[in-house]
Formats: C-alpha cells, structure tokens, sequence
C-alpha cells in the first residue's frame, strides 16, 4: 500500500456519504446508536475505502483484509461502508433493527454479506482479531492485515487488556487496533464513568507500537496506520480522538445521543446538514 | 480392564487429527499439562496457542482461528472454560455458528481435592442451553477420543466434556461416535436407566445388582446430551414404564433435565434424576465424593427401586 497513491478526497466523500445514511437508517429504523457510529465514519471509511484489500463481489476472497468491528453497537456505520462499496444494495439500510433484515442491531455475520464474525457483546472484538491475526499466519510474504475498531469506552473491559497482552506476546504485527477515542460512553464522560487513564500508555506498555491521531482527519488516519503496520514484530495500535456525533451539530459532543434515534423533526435537520456536508465536497445525494 | 481417563484422550487425538491432514489448532489456557493439550503442543508447536491465564480471550483467539478457517479446539477446565469465559462461548461461538470446540477437562465432582470451586457441575445446563451448541459427553476414554474425532468432522460449535479422575472402560477401539446417538448398552425390560459420562459404567454396574433383585434394567448411554436421542429413550421409556436418569452434574439442567423434557412430551412415565442435588462439591477424593453425593451403582440401584415402586 502507497499512502501517497490513496485519493483523500474521495474518501472524504464517502464518509460524508456514509453519515448522511448512518443517521437516515438509524431514523428509520426508530432506535440504534448514532453517536459512536458517526464518530468512526471517517475511520471506517479509510479503512474501505483506502487501506483495506477487499472485493464487495467475492466478500470470502482468501487475499482479502480482514476487518472486527469489536464496538458492534456502531453496526451502522459499518452497514454505511458496505452497502457504500458494494455488499448489498442500499435499500437495505433502512431496514436496519427490523424483523427480517440482512441488517441486525449489531453486525452479525451470518445475515450480513462482508461483516467477518458478530460482535456487539464489548471488549471482545480484539480477541478475535488476534486469533484471525495468528490464523492467517503473519509471514513476510504474507501481506494480509487484520483491523480492529474499538470503543475508548470498550477498553474499560478486561478482556481487552488479555488481547493486548496476547498480541504483542505472539507478535501479531498484521493486527492494526484503532481505538475511536470519542471520550464518551453511555453513563457520561469516559473520563468520570471510569478513567482509563493513558490508552497510548497502556498499549505500549504491553508492547504494542503505538499511533495518536485526529480521527477525523483522512490523511492523519491513513499515515498513523500506514505508520503501525510497517513495524515488524509488533502489533500496532492508532489512537484516534474523535467527536462522537460528528457531523450533526446537535449530537456532537454529547453522551445523550450514544443510543437514541432522532426525532422526525431532528432527522429532517440533521440530514440537511449532512446534506450540506456532501455538496460541500462536491458530492451529491 | 486399566483405567483412563477421558482427558488423556484430548492431546492425543488432536496429535492425530493433525497428522491425517485436518487443519487442527489448540488454544489452551495454562494448564497444557492437566488437560493434555501439551501433548499436541510437543507435536505440533506452531498450531498450538497458549493464551496464558486467560480464558475469555482463550475462548475469542480461538473463535478469530476459526473465523481464519482453522478448527479450533479449547482447553482449559469445565468451570473456566464454561463459566468464566460464558459470553465469549455464547455470543461470538455460538452466536456466530464457529467451528470451536470447546473441550475443557476436570467437569464433575471426580476433579477431587481441589474442591468445589474447580468441580463444574453445571457446565451441561450452560451449554445445552446455547442455541447450535452439540453437548457430548463421552462415557470413557475411547468414547472420548472418538467424541473429539466427530466434533472436529462437524461444522459448527461442540462441547465435549472430559474429566480428571481415570475410569473404567465401556467400550474399546472399535467405538464410532455418531452425533445425536443414544447407545443401548444392554438390554433390559423393568427400567430404563440413562446415563451420561462416568456415570455410565455405574449405571452398568447398577443394572447387574438389579438383575440379582429379579430386575431386568436397560442402559442407555446418552453420549450425545444435545442433540438428544428422543427416539431412543422414548421408545425405552415406553417399553420399561420408568426412567432413572443418571450424571454426574446438577440435577438441574442437566441430562436429567433434558431426559424429563423427552418423557415429558413424549413418554411420560415414572422418573428420578440421579445427580447432584442442588449444591457445591467439596474437597475428598474422587470415590468418596461420588458417594458422598449419592452418584454409586447401589445409589443408581435404589432410585430404580424407587420408580418401580411408583411405577406399581
């Protein structure tokens, strides 16, 4: 991968894109978690749609990258990013979280084309990744590279610390962690919920090479993973501070919109300004 | 006949499972030793994963493997394994139909001394209860082996359930584990005694001080616990008029519970649960504790007494 060669642009693009339907697929759907999921859409569009080896029409290609939403409760944004690139149509997301739908509350791999494994239970996505990390057998030779997305709320869990433990121990340096530190949680500020202190330290400290970036900023993202991956022997980790709710001037910043759908009058403002966002890009919907 | 125990079965398997071309892999979490995983370690390092005092993150390596396309086997013990790593098992495992299979040693009170916060008791309810999840419970050493065997044959999530203590043998080499099969191992026409693990052999044992009473029991080994062979105990049931279940776990939830379930829309007839009633184990040594705890051929014996009395 050149980072030189990736279009930033475009990626922007689509990650305005993946929030315009992130929030119209949550309205519709009546319930699910805007805020976490609009805090890695830049995140997660990087990954798709500049980093990652993957192919929407043959989603089990051996060569491909593999990707663990291990904060499954951000399921839209990943929905956004497939359905974006080619998984499944897009009339699909508005039957998000409804009976019968490809498109579950949080991913779930049997149902949905391009989602690796379900998650949604936190703290275990990590794990995962390393067992797929081991599993695909890190070699030179073998470019293949495993991403995990976390919460900064999520690493409250200890399971989180064993996989951090794990990966360095077994030197999985085909896993890139990025950890979507948007500072908030449920129950408030991650900092008065429960202080995690450093996260960076914390990872290096186990090990790992360790990347801080601004999360909203593509080429940050892509030069700090770019960054992480070369290192041989390591796994590594990107720390990216984010605002949960981004892109919505209403939710930004605020803990109240972590797992509640808009009302219709608040949808119709905030699909506006989404709205906006793309055709400031020079996009269209 | 020797004595063995059904975990001396794990490592070897994998060993062979290995050398006949399966993509086998082990995630064990620091007791490689008791388990006998090390075994499989010794012959194949690179396919062998210690997760260090871990279980959870034991538990989702190996989903990760599986998610790679390995078959991916757990050690570690019944109560850990089941218990502390529930989630993991539950929600990605399961929830995500994973070819991991869980195959934990020291279930049941025959652990021993180490007492009653490593004797796992309810490990069958936990997992008969997870949707895909296919329970086994090998009733000796080749049973074992062979449960292993299958479960690595079968896409999807397995739980095999091994034990410490050695035991004796019910079957030999020529034992072929076929999932969802209840085992006649003898005849009878009076009672239907179904057994599960260790407690088949004593079931056996039972039978034969029935036959000196004038009793003629039938025994059936439920090796599969889930899924359960309906058909099987139904058709026991409804010859013989009354059922003891028999295992070395829970009362509650366990094969006596899944037996109840059958006669109960199939067969009602006079029932009696054999097992642990309801409480911890305790330190002492595996024979003390099975009686102790009422899990003998002569405790078996009378509770077949009992629901022929009921029965009359």
């Amino acid at each position: 991968m050149n980072p030189n060669a990736i279009d930033t642009q475009a990626i922007e693009m689509k990650a305005a894109r993946m929030r315009y339907d992130i929030v119209e697929m949550i309205a519709a759907a009546g319930s699910g978690h805007p805020g976490g999921s609009l805090s890695a859409a830049d995140i997660v569009a990087t990954l798709y749609f500049g980093i990652m080896k993957h192919d929407p029409a043959h989603p089990d290609a051996p060569e491909r990258d593999r990707f663990v939403l291990s904060k499954g409760h951000a399921a839209p944004v990943l929905y956004a990013a497939l359905s974006e690139a080619g998984y499944f149509g897009r009339e699909h997301l508005v039957t998000l979280r409804k009976l019968g739908s490809l498109l579950q509350g949080h991913p779930d791999s049997k149902k949905t084309p391009g989602v690796e494994v379900s998650t949604g239970s936190l703290g275990q996505g990590l794990s995962i990744a390393c067992g797929i990390a081991l599993g695909l057998n890190p070699e030179k030779e073998d470019e293949r590279s495993v991403y995990c997305l976390l919460g900064d709320g999520e690493c409250q869990e200890g399971q989180v610390w064993e996989a951090a433990m794990f990966a360095a121990h077994k030197s999985l340096d085909n896993l890139v962690a990025i950890v979507d530190r948007n500072g908030l949680q449920i129950d408030g500020a991650c900092s008065e919920v429960m202080c995690l202190g450093e996260i960076e330290a914390k990872f290096a400290a186990f090990g790992w090479e360790v990347a801080t970036c601004d999360g909203h900023d593509i080429e940050g993202i892509i030069d700090s993973i770019t960054r992480v991956r070369a290192v041989s022997g390591r796994p590594g980790v990107v720390v990216a501070s984010t605002v949960k709710g981004r892109g919505v001037s209403f939710m930004e910043d605020e803990a109240g919109w972590h797992g509640k759908a808009p009302s219709i009058e608040e949808t119709e403002v905030a699909l506006r300004e989404l709205q906006a966002a793309l055709e400031e890009k020079g996009a269209s919907l | 006949m020797s004595k063995r125990a059904t975990r001396e079965a794990f490592g070897a398997t994998l060993v062979q499972l290995a050398d006949e071309g399966l993509d086998v892999v082990a995630v064990e979490a620091d007791l490689s030793k008791s388990t006998t995983t090390a075994t499989f370690a010794d012959a194949y390092p690179e396919r062998f994963f210690n997760a260090g005092i871990a279980e959870q993150n034991m538990i989702n390596v190996a989903a990760g493997l599986a998610v790679a396309g390995k078959i991916a086997f757990t050690g570690s013990f019944a109560v850990f394994a089941t218990g502390r790593a529930y989630d993991q098992v539950r929600n990605t495992v399961c929830y995500s139909e994973l070819d991991v299979k869980l195959a934990p040693t020291h279930s049941g009170i025959t652990v021993g001394p180490d007492g009653g916060s490593h004797q796992m008791l309810e490990d069958i309810a936990l997992m008969r209860v997870l949707p895909g999840m296919r329970v086994l419970v090998p009733a000796d050493y080749f049973a074992a082996g062979e449960a292993l065997r299958l479960a690595a044959a079968t896409p999807g999530p397995f739980y095999i359930r091994l034990g410490r203590a050695a035991i004796p043998a019910v079957y030999d080499e020529s034992f072929s584990f076929e999932l969802g099969k209840a085992y006649v191992v003898r005849q009878g026409s009076d009672v239907t005694l179904a057994a599960c693990g260790v407690m088949v052999e004593r079931a056996l044992a039972a039978a034969e001080l029935l036959a000196g009473d004038g009793v003629s029991a039938e025994v059936i080994d439920v090796a599969t616990v889930k899924p359960i062979d309906a058909a099987t105990i139904a058709v026991s049931a409804a010859k013989t008029g009354a059922v003891v279940a028999c295992e070395e776990h829970s009362i509650i939830g366990g094969l006596g519970s899944a037996v109840a379930e059958v006669l109960g829309e199939r067969a009602p007839v006079p029932f009696a649960r054999v097992g642990v009633r309801d409480v911890f184990g305790t330190s002492g040594e595996p024979e003390e504790l099975m009686a102790h705890f009422g899990l003998t051929a002569h405790h078996v014996a009378e509770a077949a007494r009992e629901v022929l009395h009921r029965r009359s």
